[in-house]
């Protein structure tokens, strides 16, 4: 319960890119806390030479071919844009630079 | 900005060592995107080649480019790498506007290829050799205008403008191992080498391989440590450096910058920079923080790509080798030792034993035939041994024929001499000389008539034993036949005429 | 209630085929009964009469000019809406995109035009399918016809519902822990979902990639069967779709023999935590398969005890990376805070506002189970968690042809009786979770009234991966046993809903 602190849950909020109230952090770190002791049952579960599966039905080598298939328009592409300008959509400053 | 200070190239580099590492982004020039049928298009109208799922909208799912993934491989095996037999794509996630999904479908710990090298050489001649960790298949981004600032940075701008037609372009990262021991050759070395992938992925028809217009992308990062010392001093990172000039700058640039710091004691930030080609200098970007925590997992909307070894080699024999890569192949294929090899190589004989091989000869017969026989014509001639009239095919017809027993070594001589004199091919040669090996016992025994009835008492010396007493008379059969007969069975003749 | 509207897919189709009926009339039967009564169940978040009934004209005149496009032609069908729809808004039961009009049809849309079915609208769900109530919905809770005062399940409440109060005959839905035998269970329909891949999910705005599946919710085994057929099979957008078809579910409906049925009893899901009333009806499905000639054997499937923690790990991190695509920037809401915000700061103003607080409780608990220090124990360990089901259903699927366990451990409960407890809801899908984390099909039939409430209860039948055939032979075998005994389906027994 310990290990989802107020800072976790912030910290985590910010990695995904949602701003939560202070309330909601209180209440997150709480509920959170509760849900990660009862899902760490799982490490007991597995020892170290199970395989994990990624796909339930295993499948592999599933390819297109490198051919042209119709392409949306400009104007369906920026149908659903809260702003565009210029053919493209439209976006408030970037604050970090890459 | 302030400029930063720096200390001396010479000084930098006698005081510590540098240990680089590159990765190479390359743009492949398939036809349509990694993950979609949209068309992998330079300078089309924005947002025109975009769909459901190079857009990220909601719903919708990707599905892998064969012809990329063979790209892949090719480059793999270009790069002298391991293909994995299962390699498997994952979610690189992190948020940027250029993002569609706000992640990037790239692969982790299973990449396409990984463990390989490449042979660079400098100008001076001497040749290096850089690691390959491993080249992985992912996703290319959007393409941000940024508007509003004043010189179209980020800094200062109003807002940004975003088009995805570059979204799901394919792309294959390559990473080099930490290279040591470049020491003062590092900036020519990472040059050289983002010359030679690009070299190779153009030769291979992969890439349009034009830098200038970001088709291979290069990131150099950069550490130095006190000479002597075991661990790796922090790195930077300066990203998108988009010219062989500006790699070489950049190196140099980040040696003197570094050293200077460490010099007086301070400490380097682990960050990304920037090369601003304009004013010769890096400047800081963002420094790496605990926000670079990407979550990768497996990809679960693709499955595991697992190229069977028929596929491999057939892409394989697609290659335009690579120098090391054939000659490796080659040694190890030929058996031989690595002096003879070298004997090879030193005489730029390779392609032509090549050739000879490939037209049935052994290796060891072409090789004996080129650096032995031929060269020494060639010698002779004061010419170079590429340069004789005669062909590998034509040493390997020879071959056969001292092979089949038709000729003999002196004799297939004379044949050389007289396909280098113009006489026609091989066959026609031996024809017209008349210099076949007469096999025809009936003549044999005639000449060992002819011989023994001018040696009369060579027969008696053989009954007492004195075997070699036959050597005169083989001597005189082989002129006789003028050297077209096979001494060896000649000797059975005459010894089994004395029992 | 009409006589058309009180009849299954199948009959419908019938009455068309032998143009004893028209899908106009059909439809505007049903359009009818939504309109008036959808304010009660709020089982429909959109619907277009007239869009609905040019479809259902259309149909007609194709039947009229040559052949049926399927065999279900022109029998209209409800859509939840969390499956992309040109023609009508897509929310996934969020306000993150209210309104928004997606650009392209999911492949089981088309494949229903292309079979000529009128869609009467898209359906309720908790938000992004998260959850198992529809209360989670950001435009309110559906209702349960059998009495309103009661969830439906979920997340596909809107589809249960609608099918319960036969405000649709036919309804599409998506299940990835149990979301459509869940309400099903509660309803009294019978709710399948198919084996992973079976069905294609381009268009399905994913929740769990790895778990998510597309299925039938309906009156009878036999409509969920004609509609699977109509909905399946490889499509090429979709890289996890089986490569072939899995063969006629209405053919293997059709094949159902109970004699030498092997039916095994999970140790793990028959006896403890089930609400008594489940439980009696369960045990009485059981008694009466044996009776009629089905070998019973126990079968234990120890790793069981892990799904539920196991799929809350998985799910979460992949929904969080899933929804990482609604940031404000190419569709949905936009949030601007005052001043002058960075992108960044409008994308977290925007989630923060667009979702609701189960999702965000997933987002955070997802992004944690995956990040760096914590992805082998949790996301990493769930991962082996799946491979050890795969392996106890393995060695069960041995002694058994198919698995039977009550499909959710209580009836309906009330509407906030358990929306202030996540591990309360988390748990509804104990039953339900184990087929999703493994990839195999699973169906939910009624088997009964629970006698303490005289609410519904539901059977879950689970077969082995790509042995749908075989899970719909038992679910009809099982399903005759009952409407045998009561001379109609359950849903028949449903209160009339214009009365309430």
């Amino acid at each position: 319960m310990s290990e989802i602190t107020p800072d976790l849950v912030r910290h985590l909020a910010s990695l995904s890119r949602i701003l939560i109230t202070d309330q909601e952090v209180e209440q997150l770190a709480g509920e959170l806390g509760i849900i990660v002791d009862s899902v760490a049952t799982v490490t007991k579960a597995v020892s170290g030479d199970v395989a994990a599966t990624s796909h339930p039905i295993p499948m592999s080598n599933v390819y297109r071919e490198d051919v042209i298939l119709p392409s949306l328009t400009q104007l369906q592409a920026l149908s659903g844009a809260p702003d565009s300008a210029d053919g493209r959509f439209k976006v408030n400053a970037i604050l970090d630079e890459d | 900005m302030a400029k930063e200070q720096l200390m001396s190239y010479e000084d930098a580099i006698d005081r510590f060592e540098v240990v680089i590492g590159l990765e190479v982004h390359v743009e492949l020039n398939t036809v349509s995107k990694m993950f979609c049928g949209c068309a992998n298009n330079f300078g089309s109208e924005p947002n025109t080649n975009v769909c459901p799922t190079c857009l990220g909208l909601p719903g919708s799912l990707p599905a892998v480019n064969r012809k990329a993934v063979e790209s892949s491989i090719a480059i793999g095996l270009a790069l002298d790498c391991q293909i994995a037999p299962t390699g498997r794509f994952a979610r690189k996630n992190y948020f940027y506007p250029d993002l569609a999904k706000n992640f990037q479908t790239s692969q982790f710990d299973e990449p396409i290829a990984f463990e390989g090298e490449i042979s660079i050489e400098l100008e001076t001649g001497e040749t290096f050799m850089v690691p390959i960790e491993r080249a992985h298949m992912e996703e290319d981004a959007g393409k941000l205008t940024h508007v509003g600032g004043a010189t179209g940075r980020i800094q200062g701008a109003e807002y940004s403008l975003v088009d995805y037609n570059r979204a799901g372009v394919p792309l294959v990262e390559i990473v080099t191992k930490p290279i040591y021991g470049a020491l003062d050759k590092a900036p020519e070395l990472a040059a050289t080498y983002v010359r030679a992938v690009r070299d190779i992925v153009k030769s291979m028809n992969v890439s349009d391989a034009k830098m200038e217009r970001g088709n291979v992308r290069c990131d150099a990062n950069v550490s130095l440590r006190e000479k002597g010392a075991e661990k790796l001093g922090t790195r930077t990172e300066t990203k998108n450096v988009n010219s062989l000039k500006s790699i070489e700058n950049t190196v140099r640039y980040e040696i003197r910058r570094q050293a200077f710091i460490l010099a007086g004691g301070g400490t380097i930030t682990q960050e990304t920079r920037h090369w601003h080609e304009d004013r010769g200098h890096t400047s800081a970007g963002r420094p790496k923080s605990d926000a670079d925590d990407y979550r990768y997992f497996p990809e679960p909307d693709l499955v595991p790509v697992k190229p069977s070894t028929d596929w491999i080699d057939e892409i394989r024999l697609t290659l335009t080798e690579r120098p090391a890569l054939r000659r490796k192949r080659l040694q190890a294929a030929w058996g031989f030792t690595d002096l003879e090899f070298r004997d090879v190589l030193n005489s730029d004989l390779l392609d032509e034993i090549e050739a000879t091989v490939s037209a049935g000869a052994s290796p060891q017969s072409a090789r004996k035939w080129w650096t032995g026989e031929l060269a020494r014509l060639a010698n002779a001639q004061q010419i170079a041994v590429q340069d004789l009239a005669i062909t590998p095919a034509q040493i390997a017809s020879i071959q056969k024929l001292i092979d089949n027993g038709e000729l003999t070594d002196r004799i297939a001589r004379d044949v050389v001499a007289g396909v280098l004199a113009g006489e026609g091919e091989p066959a026609e040669v031996v024809e017209s000389r008349g210099l076949k090996i007469v096999n025809d016992e009936g003549a044999l025994i005639a000449a060992i008539d002819k011989a023994l009835a001018s040696q009369p008492d060579v027969m008696d010396k053989i009954r007492e034993g004195k075997v070699q007493a036959a050597g005169a008379v083989i001597g005189a059969v082989m002129q006789e036949m003028r050297g077209q007969a096979d001494a060896a069975r000649v000797r059975e003749l005459i010894l089994e005429r004395a029992k | 209630m009409t006589e058309i509207t009180s009849s299954s897919a199948a009959v419908l189709a019938g009455l068309i085929s032998s143009k004893k009926a028209s899908s106009v009339e059909i439809t505007t039967a049903f359009l009818d009964r939504l309109e008036k009564l959808n304010p009660k169940t709020n089982s429909y978040l959109h619907f277009d009469r007239e869009n609905s009934l040019a479809q259902a004209k259309k149909a007609d005149q194709s039947l009229s000019e040559g052949t049926a496009a399927s065999p279900l032609h022109g029998v209209p069908i409800a859509v939840k809406d969390n499956l992309t729809t040109t023609d009508s808004p897509t929310t996934a039961g969020s306000k993150i995109l209210e309104g928004w009009i997606p650009q392209y049809d999911a492949t089981v849309v088309r494949k229903l035009r292309e079979a000529a079915m009128p869609i009467l609208g898209k359906t309720n769900l908790d938000e992004f399918a998260m959850g198992s109530s529809t209360e989670f919905s950001a435009y309110g809770p559906s209702k349960n016809p059998w009495d309103l005062t009661r969830i439906p399940g979920g997340s596909g409440g809107g589809s249960s519902s609608a099918i319960a109060g036969h405000l649709a005959p036919l309804a599409i839905g998506s299940d990835t822990g149990g979301s459509i035998r869940f309400p099903s269970a509660l309803t009294g329909s019978v709710g399948a979902k198919p084996t992973y891949g079976a069905v294609s999910r381009y268009g399905l705005i994913a929740l769990a990639s790895s778990l998510d599946q597309i299925g039938p919710v309906a009156n009878s085994v036999l409509d969920a069967a004609m509609l699977q057929d109509v909905i399946g099979g490889h499509d090429p957008h979709d890289s996890t779709s089986l490569p072939d078809s899995l063969g006629s579910m209405v053919q293997s409906v059709s094949e159902a023999d109970v004699k030498g049925l092997r039916v095994g009893v999970v140790k793990q899901l028959s006896s403890d935590g089930f609400q008594s009333g489940v439980k009696a009806c369960f045990d009485d499905t059981i008694e009466r398969l044996a009776a009629a000639g089905a070998e019973i054997v126990q079968v234990d499937c120890p790793s069981f005890e892990y799904a539920v923690a196991a799929y809350y790990l998985i799910l979460p991190a992949e929904a969080s990376s899933n929804l990482a695509k609604f940031d404000s920037v190419r569709f949905g809401l936009r949030v601007t805070p005052e001043g002058n915000p960075t992108i960044e700061n409008v994308m977290a103003a925007t989630r923060e506002q667009g979702f609701g607080p189960e999702v965000k409780r997933r987002m955070i608990l997802g992004t944690y189970a995956l990040s760096s220090g914590h992805y082998d124990a949790y996301y990493g360990s769930a991962q082996k968690v799946r491979t050890l089901i795969q392996q106890d259903l393995a060695k069960a699927f041995i002694q058994a042809d198919v698995l039977l366990t009550p499909t959710a451990p209580t009836t309906a409960f009330k509407i906030g009786e358990k929306v202030d407890d996540p591990l309360a809801m988390y748990l509804n899908d104990i039953a339900t979770i184990p087929a999703n984390l493994a990839g195999i099909p699973g169906i939910s039939v009624p088997n009964g009234l629970a006698s303490e409430d005289g609410l519904p209860s539901g059977v879950q039948i689970l077969a082995p991966a790509m042995q749908d055939g075989q899970m719909y032979r038992a679910a009809s075998i099982i399903e005759k046993i009952y409407t045998d005994q009561w001379g109609a389906s359950l849903i028949s027994k449903v209160p009339d809903l214009e009365a309430l």
